[in-house]
């Protein structure tokens, strides 16, 4: 037998160094279509619970909407479920094609090319369009895939502070000899919720001769004043270089993800990116569901404009209420509570209360700065977050953090 | 020597500490005190071959040669001077 005792031990070992750690990752079943209101059955074997859900990607609620199930079921029935091929052998449909089109319109680029996911997209970009002569300079908080991307890459990699413009230009001087230079960024940064400054990055990319590369996953259909994304919302469309992006959030939430940017770039990736080259593309059926959310999209602002207003007011009863929030304007509102095992204990007690929330702590964020990460949605309504703050207004009393400072919160929990 | 020490403290400083607050001495671990990953460890290396017009073989770029101000300037004495 190959996979011996000690083969066995060895991982055994290992997980249990995870549990220990407290860094466990368990999965919670829902019963139900993602939304507002789930079922969810936790811990498994327990009867399923009705709980309000605060923590999905669903910012504009379309994950269940009935235009795009039904849209999804008529892609089924027209384009059949696999393509069991990947895309340059025989596994590109004509709506693959009308997609990269509208996400193209939709996002103001040049043109676009479909990923599996934005995870493949960020993995596979980098090395498809870099060599070892050029430089790519990333914020150091962007996401775990784009890290990733960059390690495929052979392009020397650095790094600059948070949004400090200074510092990136610094870095651009000091990489002025490269051949190609690439400024990498997250458009709304996950665990924060606050937004790149790309006003000010496009000036320094034009000034050092530098690509700029934001991956607007927790962006699209909703930043900005018709939701194109961040770029609209800083003023610069048409001069971001590279966006990469994911239908795995507001776009309908099922899959898939893209590079869209400048023409040549994207046919690069056609050509050399590796997710791209050795993997099937997107479903048809979530391609046909994506199409129909841009459509939505194109329609008219309502749901951001409603995600806007619900972010607002969900903002303002927190701070109202006294807790410490981050800075932002963003549906993503992280609620700082500092210390990891008070985090976790906070949103066990909310999910008794009937609030899924999930507590957050190191190593996805610093240490010492765990929190509740809450996500709004256009599917929520003014009742949904009523009751969650009430939810959260009760565990905050219980654990006396209401109207405290995060030094009087970290003097009575430790980090 | 004290120059190039002071030079290498002031970039390690400005480049990788957030919290001003922060100490920082010749003899801190930078790396094995996790204040410098091995991923940003490639700007410092190239900041060091642009400043003193040196080339350093991957091989000499250990963590350990990189671990403190001092041991810094130790590796970079090693090629001032034998371009």
């Amino acid at each position: 037998m190959a996979y011996s005792n000690k083969i066995r031990e060895t991982y055994l070992e290992q997980l249990k160094g995870i549990q220990d750690a407290g860094i466990f990752k368990q999965e919670r079943f829902i019963h139900s279509s993602q939304a507002a209101d789930i079922e969810v059955e936790f811990p498994t074997g327990s009867s399923l619970k009705k709980v309000i859900n605060m923590c999905a990607n669903n910012y504009l609620g379309l994950s269940s909407h009935p235009d795009v199930v039904k849209a999804a079921h008529e892609g089924l029935d027209s384009r059949g479920y696999g393509m069991s091929s990947v895309r340059f052998i025989c596994g590109t449909q004509d709506i693959h094609r009308e997609l990269e089109n509208k996400v193209t319109e939709f996002l103001g680029t040049e043109d676009t090319i479909l990923f599996p996911s934005c995870m493949d997209a960020n993995a596979g970009v980098f090395e498809a369009i870099l060599t070892d002569e050029d430089v790519m300079i990333s914020d150091r908080l962007v996401h775990a895939s784009i890290i990733d991307g960059m390690r495929l890459c052979g392009a020397l990699h650095d790094t600059f502070k948070h949004s400090n413009m200074d510092h990136l230009e610094k870095k651009l001087q000091l990489h002025a000899d490269k051949r190609l230079k690439v400024v990498i960024t997250d458009g709304v940064f996950s665990m924060d919720g606050d937004t790149a400054k790309l006003d000010e990055m496009v000036d320094l990319c034009e000034k050092y001769d530098a690509m700029l590369f934001v991956d607007d996953s927790h962006s699209s259909g909703f930043i900005g004043t018709t939701g194109r994304g961040t770029h609209e919302k800083c003023g610069v469309m048409g001069k971001i270089d590279i966006i990469t992006t994911t239908f795995g959030k507001a776009l309908g939430g099922a899959s898939g993800g893209c590079v869209s940017g400048r023409k040549e770039i994207v046919e690069m990736c056609r050509q050399k990116a590796r997710p791209y080259l050795f993997s099937n593309t997107i479903a048809p059926v979530v391609v046909s569901g994506v199409l129909k959310v841009l459509d939505i999209l194109l329609a008219n602002t309502e749901r951001r404009d409603k995600l806007e207003k619900l972010t607002e007011y969900w903002r303002k009863g927190l701070t109202e209420a006294g807790f410490v929030l981050k800075d932002g304007d963003t549906p993503i509102v992280p609620v700082m509570l500092f210390n990891a095992k008070l985090a976790q204990d906070f949103s066990k007690d909310l999910y008794d209360e009937g609030i899924y929330a999930i507590g957050f702590f190191f190593p996805v964020v610093p240490n010492g700065a765990a929190r509740i990460r809450t996500q709004i949605s256009a599917g929520h309504e003014i009742h949904h977050l009523d009751k969650a703050l009430a939810a959260f207004i009760k565990v905050g009393k219980k654990y006396d953090i209401l109207g405290k400072s995060k030094q009087e919160i970290i003097a009575a929990y430790g980090l | 020597m004290e120059e190039m020490k002071d030079i290498i403290l002031e970039y390690v400083i400005e480049e990788y500490l957030e919290d001003e607050d922060e100490v920082l001495t010749y003899d801190t671990p930078l790396i094995s005190g996790g204040i410098v990953d091995s991923f940003s460890m490639v700007s410092l290396k190239r900041f060091l071959e642009l400043k003193y017009a040196i080339s350093i073989p991957d091989d000499k770029a250990s963590p350990e040669a990189f671990d403190t101000v001092n041991s810094i300037v130790d590796l970079v004495n090693e090629f001032v001077g034998k371009k």
